[in-house]
């Protein structure tokens, strides 16, 4: 773990602005995914998880702005390119995939040709052989019938083969890194465990590090080497999976475990998690994010907050850790 | 009513054009009820030896080539054009109000009839059929009201019948119909005063098409005939000249006509925003 | 394809039911009697009898209505009474006039208003999304006839620039040969450029009369739209995957954005064969229009009625047309059916 890692998040911090006033959606949010790695950035809804992804990847929102920080990548930083230099990268070098495949890809494009249009503008295709290529991806993400399904537009066809499209999309140009938004949102239980195998299976092939945000824990334990936790636009938790069920450390990890099925014995087991996300749009909020919900709360959680190794690979932001 | 008013104040503030369209709007309705008073000299007095003449400090608009005055007649033609206006949107709305809520709440036959009916005036170009209807009703002015609430009528229905269905399984009309009342009772008596607001950004924005297919009649001689002041014979009058450059003729009536569209439709948005603000462009 | 096409045609039918019947309705609903009305205002009564008879008025109303349906489908329209002609005959013959017209209109609407509503979508905010709002709130509160008159009085009489407005040609030019009756059409195959100038010149200004007035809904609903769809889920994929910004902007963008601007045409063309009539009184343009227009004038009903039918006709035509195109450019409307 000497070599220089994938990507590099650095102290980002985002802000949106609002008709209400400006949100601080990210505060100096800060990991790392070395190649080969799989890693999972889990939360509840609006922790942030896919804003940190889109601040990375350049398509935030209008209304959102990069105030501080760093995304290391290729030996560049992402938050200080251009839009051009931005789209160079995009879909080469580091692509992305979205829940709700359906609606991700153009609903009056084939899907041969959206795969195509990826392969001509990074892959150094031509717009004659591109189609052939296409076909060729079409057969890695283990699409039946490739030559037939090229020629489809997408409400022809089901959740599951869109998310494979989109895969298929997102791994034309071999990126070394595939970031993954809630891909089986939406899909049933099988397709959803079919997708995450092929995108590990591909990912290692391809030695491609690979970062999922979801808001299942299960799944990151299952298909992850590493979790990290997020909590209102703070990291909260890092750790390799077996480490993070066995001993959570941050007292907002141990809650989201209570609250997962399958490492309970019953649903009455099943904690939820009391309170609710701060408002964020608050000038007045303190430095542990968690603080006001929290059952360990002492003086000290009222000091600005930071990440301590406590461990292989572990790291904790908490001034009382369990 | 309270925070009806409150929420139009807001609204008020942050568009200062919708409360410049109030503002015209009330200049046009003192103009259309006081116009006559107002009138610095009798709309059809016709006076030879005044005849085109330019703007003026006697005669403001100038006059026309009967010697009359055409910023009294301009002033005038206020009542008429509005009242032409609004009582065809007011019959396109009576019509198209009652049968497009009794389709959407009755659906069936009722819903196929009245749906036919609106497709079958829509597959014509609106401008044209009120042409034919004026020419087969004879050429008066109630017929252009007629033949603008009739092309005015498959909006109003199809707004109507959307609402209704909406509303047909809501929660007060189910307690209206349990407390007994008959079917008829339920659709006048609630359906129709809920959609109410929604009827009336329709028939503000609607105004301005009226006010300008009407004129578009009058201008090829259909309805209002001379000597009345009206704004679109008044530009058919000064059409006549603009090629000999007597321009004041056809350009006040016609920029009274341009500043009374450009208000209804600013008043519409408008009101649109204030009752339903999802609805905004 | 063709199954496509076939289905279309299906659903005009009702349309053109509907058409049939409203024109015919028309005639039988003049105040007093019909036969009056074709006869003409100076007829004896002994004329208005003859035409009573010949017109076939005095049969009942379901009979009368299956003579209308042959009369149409032989091509009778009747016959003008200030002219004596057959109605058909003389749509036919002014019909390429309006068309050019319209057409010229059209082409002139869209080139402005599909560019300016996707820069303005494009362009959030900065000056041309300012003037495509200004275009659209002001384009709906035009008078097109009283558009048509100022342009007439400052370019033609005032700046002297603009031909005067008489017609589709100047009096010292000679009309091109018919081939498809579109003077700029036709004067072009023949290579005739003088004349191409010359038609061109007099179309200008109601052309661009006609235009302005059909901008607004086309820009409003290519910016509306537009907008929508850059914030869509597929355009985010599309960035996140790195194509060129005007890939993403015209392959992708555009053609998805296109589609509510098709529909939209079926409610411009109804703006547009109405302001036809207007713009073609102001600058007397020979069409079908002003001929309708100077029918109404001289209570001469035949003309008026064919007017209309053709008017509507030509209108359920271009409506096929306009659903045609759009299951060309949506496969979902296509393979779905």
């Amino acid at each position: 773990m000497t070599a220089v890692p994938a990507l590099a998040v650095e102290d980002l911090s985002v802000e949106f602005r609002t008709r209400a006033g400006t949100v601080k959606v990210l505060e100096r949010v800060g990991f790392q995914v070395d190649k080969g790695e799989t890693i999972a950035l889990v939360g509840e809804s609006g922790s942030g998880k896919s804003v940190t992804a889109f601040a990375v990847m350049g398509i935030l929102d209008p209304a959102g702005k990069v105030t501080s920080g760093r995304a290391l990548f290729g030996g560049s930083d992402l938050l200080a390119l251009s839009e051009a230099e931005l789209a160079e990268q995009r879909g080469r070098e580091l692509s992305m995939i979205f829940q709700n495949p359906r609606t991700a890809l153009n609903p009056i494009r084939k899907v041969g040709q959206q795969i195509a249009d990826v392969l001509v503008r990074h892959g150094g295709a031509t717009p004659s052989n591109a189609p052939r290529g296409a076909i060729e991806m079409l057969k890695k993400v283990r699409i039946p019938d490739p030559e037939r399904r090229a020629e489809a537009y997408p409400f022809e066809l089901s959740g599951g083969m869109c998310q494979r499209i989109m895969i298929a999309i997102a791994l034309a140009c071999r990126p070394a890194l595939l970031i993954a938004d809630e891909p089986t949102t939406g899909l049933d239980v099988t397709t959803q465990a079919v997708i995450m195998d092929l995108i590990g299976e591909l990912a290692r092939e391809a030695g491609m590090a690979t970062i999922f945000i979801t808001h299942d824990l299960a799944l990151a334990a299952e298909y992850c080497d590493r979790i990290v936790v997020m909590h209102a636009g703070h990291i909260v938790e890092s750790a390799p999976g077996r480490t993070l069920f066995t001993e959570p450390r941050h007292p907002y990890s141990a809650k989201l475990l209570a609250a997962t099925p399958g490492e309970t014995a019953s649903l009455d087991d099943l904690a939820s998690i009391p309170g609710g996300l701060p408002d964020l749009r608050r000038f007045d909020l303190p430095p542990c994010r968690y603080s006001e919900r929290c059952e360990r709360r002492i003086d000290a959680c009222s000091q600005p907050l930071v990440q301590r190794d406590i461990g292989e690979h572990h790291i904790v932001a908490c001034w009382n850790p369990l | 009513m309270l925070p009806l008013l409150r929420h139009a104040r807001y609204v008020l503030s942050e568009n200062p054009i919708t409360g410049l369209a109030f503002g015209l709007f009330a200049l046009f309705l003192i103009a259309g009820i006081f116009g006559p008073a107002l009138a610095p000299y009798n709309p059809l007095q016709s006076n030879s030896a005044m005849a085109l003449k330019p703007p003026s400090t006697a005669h403001w608009f100038g006059t026309d080539q009967l010697g009359r005055d055409i910023f009294s007649r301009v002033l005038v033609a206020t009542r008429l054009d509005l009242s032409i206006a609004f009582a065809s949107v007011i019959l396109a709305f009576l019509l198209g109000a009652l049968s497009g809520v009794a389709a959407g709440y009755f659906g069936g036959w009722t819903d196929r009839v009245v749906g036919r009916l609106a497709d079958t005036i829509m597959a014509f170009p609106l401008f044209v059929l009120a042409m034919g209807i004026v020419a087969a009703l004879g050429n008066k002015v109630i017929n252009i009201v007629i033949a603008t609430a009739i092309i005015n009528f498959p909006l109003y229905a199809r707004v109507a019948r959307a609402e209704a269905n909406v509303r047909r399984e809501a929660g007060f009309i189910e307690a209206a119909r349990l407390s007994g009342n008959g079917e008829a009772r339920v659709v006048l008596g609630h359906v129709l005063p809920n959609i109410m607001p929604i009827m009336m950004v329709q028939m503000s924005l609607t105004m301005g098409y009226a006010i300008l297919n009407a004129a578009g009649l009058s201008f090829i001689g259909l309805g209002v005939r001379p000597p009345d002041a009206e704004w679109g014979i008044m530009v058919a009058e000064g059409a006549n000249f603009i090629q000999s450059g007597e321009w004041w003729i056809a350009l006040f009536p016609g920029a009274a006509l341009m500043l009374a569209v450009f208000c209804f439709n600013l008043l519409g948005d408008g009101l649109r925003d204030i009752i339903d603000p999802r609805k905004r462009t | 394809m063709l199954k496509l096409l076939l289905s279309r045609l299906v659903t005009a039918i009702p349309s053109i039911i509907g058409v049939v019947i409203v024109t015919f309705m028309l005639t039988r609903l003049l105040p007093g009697d019909p036969a009056a009305y074709f006869a003409g205002l100076a007829a004896s009564p002994q004329a208005i009898a003859e035409i009573r008879a010949k017109l076939g008025l005095d049969k009942s109303l379901p009979e009368q209505f299956v003579a209308y349906i042959g009369d149409l489908l032989t091509g009778n329209l009747g016959s003008s009474l200030s002219t004596g002609q057959p109605v058909a005959t003389e749509i036919a013959t002014r019909l390429p006039a309006s068309a050019e017209l319209t057409l010229v209109a059209l082409i002139l609407a869209v080139g402005i208003a599909i560019p300016l509503g996707v820069l303005a979508a494009v362009k959030q905010g900065t000056w041309i999304d300012h003037l495509c709002r200004i275009v659209t709130t002001a384009g709906v509160s035009l008078p097109v006839f009283f558009t048509g008159l100022l342009f007439a009085y400052v370019f033609y009489y005032v700046l002297q620039i603009a031909p005067a407005p008489s017609g589709r040609l100047d009096v010292f030019l000679s009309p091109p040969s018919d081939i498809t009756g579109f003077y700029l059409i036709d004067s072009l195959l023949t290579g005739n450029l003088e004349t191409f100038w010359g038609a061109l010149k007099q179309l200008a200004l109601p052309a661009i009369s006609m235009a302005i007035f059909s901008l607004a809904p086309l820009a409003r609903m290519t910016r509306g739209s537009m907008l929508a769809v850059l914030g869509s889920d597929f355009i985010r994929t599309a960035r996140a995957s790195g194509l060129a910004p005007r890939t993403v902007v015209f392959a992708y963008a555009f053609r998805n954005a296109v589609l509510p601007v098709i529909t939209t045409l079926g409610m411009v063309f109804s703006f547009l064969l109405g302001a036809n009539v207007l713009v073609e009184t102001v600058f007397a343009w020979p069409g079908i229009g002003l001929y309708a227009v100077n029918a109404l004038i001289t209570s001469d009903y035949a003309p008026v009625q064919g007017f209309v039918l053709t008017m509507a006709v030509l209108y359920v035509a271009l409506n096929l047309l306009i659903d045609f195109v759009y299951g060309l450019v949506d496969p979902r409307v296509r393979l779905d059916s």
